[in-house]
């Protein structure tokens, strides 16, 4: 079943573009990320904010391999999905600045990124309750005969919610093209993996459906979680049937911005080591190595991306406020005309 | 008009539904094998196949979200819940999910979808399976609840529910559903948000709603034989709620009793007691009494269970007190 590697004259899987474009969505993530912990500071965005920071090989890998009608639910870490997806960086600012230009009209915030435009189902704030609903799109895929998967992101604590079992089941049992998506960082706010789950390979969580493919992939390595991924639509998108990955991240920042960065959970020591391996490092190294990209090229695109960062703070800034009259607007659709 | 059972009722509701829009699907516990805990879906499977009548595992809290997820992309489910009581695992997925979701999308994602079951209590099950759960629903922006006394009502409010475009609870009642009324052959639904003068009367407004309108109209019924006469006014939606209603009943009566099955704090009762102050403050002629479960987990010893329940002698001396009679 493994997927064939297809390296090209230069040793690395994809092709040249392709590679540019990983690496520009996880530059994109990150240069993001940093304006909106500046923006956080000023005032300029409010309540819970959760940098996906570390993790971006993650969100590049797993969607770049999906294609523009399959579906796509997370939880309120959803920046650099909603980016790595093709929200604008524009409307996922202005979300966060709490003005009507926003992805969700200023309602959502932080946590709920919203976008039909790209099938982005929304960034969840209850632990474990949108896996239920994944795979209510994976039956309504089902109901309909489409082709679709739905990738759903969740933190490693959501494997020890009753939500998420009730859905794996479901999903084995009715073959629903669902892609289960463990983003192991290692810590649940302060609670480190092993002091809440009882199990230490969490996707052999998978184990408990007959016939569920389950493995673990290295996240921060984005062609791995590419290859994972290939594997899992050949199983969700070909044979109808779920899959479970655990991908295996980091978060180098706090839990939120309320928190400190290494905490009183985990060592500065521990944060350093994983540094080591910061994705985006590992693959511009890889890139050098092989003579794919040069620091001309990188030093570029880190120049384009921060004018549209910065654009997107601008745009967000200049945006106005939602109006009062929206607060009564969409708490029901309007079934009076 | 044929008469039928409020069972029947719902059950034409569904098929009629299920055949007019292939994006209705019904989903639940034993919805379909074994043809409804309450035999309210019988029949559906084999007339649809198993794609649209989903046996589910017992996981309310699943099946809810499957619902939800459903509905966000395109199709239209109707979520069986064998009582509300086991709903309680689910209330997750109605009330930060389904409730929310159009808000917190700004707009984007409308959920067009049903959560229905029995509520309420029964006879002799007790604590954990008689509970009535209006006012914990009503609260919630973002819902339509609705609670149907009457057979019409029952499938009118069924096919407006599923009909609609927003997440709509209904409660239905498992003492309703072999009592029996006249529904007409042709289509219909009964308006959401509207409420019903089951019966007129110049003395006194009953205001009720859900499996309480039969114990209204029976308390009705036995006034009359004393010469009292009384409005009742049968909410039917207990969200949005029918002030119009409720205030021209009680304008005309100048008195109210408010009857509603569950418990007193917080309750239904409580909010339309805000609706009659605010809007009929100098109409009334006395302070409106609320009829309502004793506050207490309901027993299960016949007795104590009579006596906690609301009942047609509780509804009679609350009219009697709001008219000085006793
Ligand atoms: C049901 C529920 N309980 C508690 C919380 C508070 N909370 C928010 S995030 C979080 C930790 C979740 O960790 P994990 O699933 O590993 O995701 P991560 O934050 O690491 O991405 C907690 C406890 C919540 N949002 N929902
Ligand atoms: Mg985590």
């Amino acid at each position: 079943m493994a997927a064939k590697k297809k390296s090209d004259a230069k040793g690395l899987p994809g092709d040249p573009q392709l590679r540019k474009d990983l690496l520009h969505s996880m530059i994109l993530q990150r240069r993001f990320e940093e304006k909106v912990g500046e923006a956080y500071a000023l005032g300029k965005i409010g309540g819970f904010c959760h940098l996906y920071i570390g993790q971006e090989a993650v969100s590049t890998g797993v969607l770049s391999m999906l294609r523009a009608d399959d579906y796509v639910v997370t939880t309120y870490r959803d920046h650099g999905q909603a980016l790595a997806r093709g929200m604008t960086p524009r409307a996922i600012m202005a979300e966060l600045f709490g003005r009507i230009d926003g992805c969700s009209r200023g309602k959502g915030g932080s946590m709920h990124l919203f976008d039909r435009n790209t099938n982005f189902l929304g960034g969840h704030g209850i632990v474990g309750g949108h896996v239920p609903l994944a795979a209510g799109v994976g039956f309504a895929i089902k109901y309909r005969g489409g082709d679709q998967v739905i990738a759903c992101f969740m933190g490693e604590s959501v494997v020890n919610t009753g939500a998420f079992h009730e859905a794996l089941n479901m999903a084995a049992l009715w073959k629903l093209p669902c892609l289960f998506i463990i983003e192991n960082n290692k810590y649940g706010m302060g609670t480190a993996v092993e002091r809440a789950a009882a199990i230490k390979d969490l996707s052999r969580r998978a184990d408990a459906y007959d016939g569920m493919h389950g493995e673990y992939v290295d996240g921060q390595d984005v062609f791995a979680v590419r290859d994972a991924m290939e594997r899992a639509l050949g199983i969700a998108r070909r044979e109808s049937k779920p899959v479970l990955l655990e991908i295996r991240t980091y978060r180098y920042m706090g839990h939120s911005m309320s928190d400190a960065v290494s905490g009183t959970y985990r060592t500065k020591a521990e944060l350093d080591e994983y540094l080591k391996r910061d994705p985006i490092n590992l693959l511009k190294a890889r890139m050098l190595e092989a003579g794919d990209i040069t620091d001309a090229d990188i030093a570029a695109m880190e120049q384009e991306v921060k004018a549209t960062c910065q654009d997107a703070w601008d745009f967000a800034d200049a945006s106005p406020e939602p109006p009062l009259e929206a607060l009564y607007e969409d708490v029901l659709v309007d079934t009076t005309s | 008009m044929a008469i039928i059972t409020y069972r029947e009722a719902l059950n034409q509701a569904l098929r009629e539904e299920m055949s007019r829009d292939d994006r209705v699907f019904l989903m639940g516990e034993e919805v379909g094998v074994y043809n409804g805990a309450y035999k309210v879906s019988k029949g559906l499977l084999e007339e649809f196949g198993e794609m649209r009548v989903v046996d589910t595992p017992i996981t309310e809290l699943g099946f809810a979200g499957v619902g939800v997820g459903a509905a966000m992309v395109g199709l239209r489910p109707v979520i069986e819940f064998m009582t509300w009581n086991f709903a309680l695992l689910a209330i997750d997925q109605v009330v930060n999910a389904a409730a929310k979701m159009l808000y917190m999308s700004g707009g984007q994602y409308p959920m067009p979808m049903v959560f229905r079951g029995p509520n309420g209590a029964a006879l002799q099950l007790s604590a954990q399976h008689s509970q009535a759960f209006e006012s914990w629903l009503a609260h919630i922006p973002g819902l339509k609840v609705v609670t149907p006394g009457t057979p019409y009502d029952a499938k009118g409010l069924l096919k407006a529910a599923i009909r609609d475009d927003n997440p709509v609870v209904m409660l239905e009642g498992e003492m309703l559903y072999n009592t029996k009324g006249e529904v007409p052959e042709e289509d219909y639904i009964v308006p959401i948000g509207k409420a019903d003068l089951k019966r007129e009367g110049g003395d006194c407004s009953i205001i009720t709603n859900g499996k309480m309108v039969l114990v209204a109209m029976n308390a009705a019924d036995q006034l009359a034989k004393e010469g009292i006469h009384v409005d009742v006014v049968d909410l039917r939606t207990v969200r949005p709620m029918d002030v119009d209603a409720i205030t021209a009943s009680v304008r005309k009566t100048n008195r109210a009793v408010v009857l509603e099955e569950g418990w007193e704090i917080a309750g239904i009762g409580a909010q339309v007691v805000d609706y009659v102050q605010r809007e009929c403050f100098d109409d009334l002629d006395a302070p409106v009494v609320r009829v309502h479960q004793a506050d207490v987990p309901m027993p299960y010893a016949k007795t104590l269970e009579k006596t906690a329940k609301p009942d047609v002698a509780k509804t009679i001396a609350a009219v009697k007190k709001v008219l000085y009679l006793n």
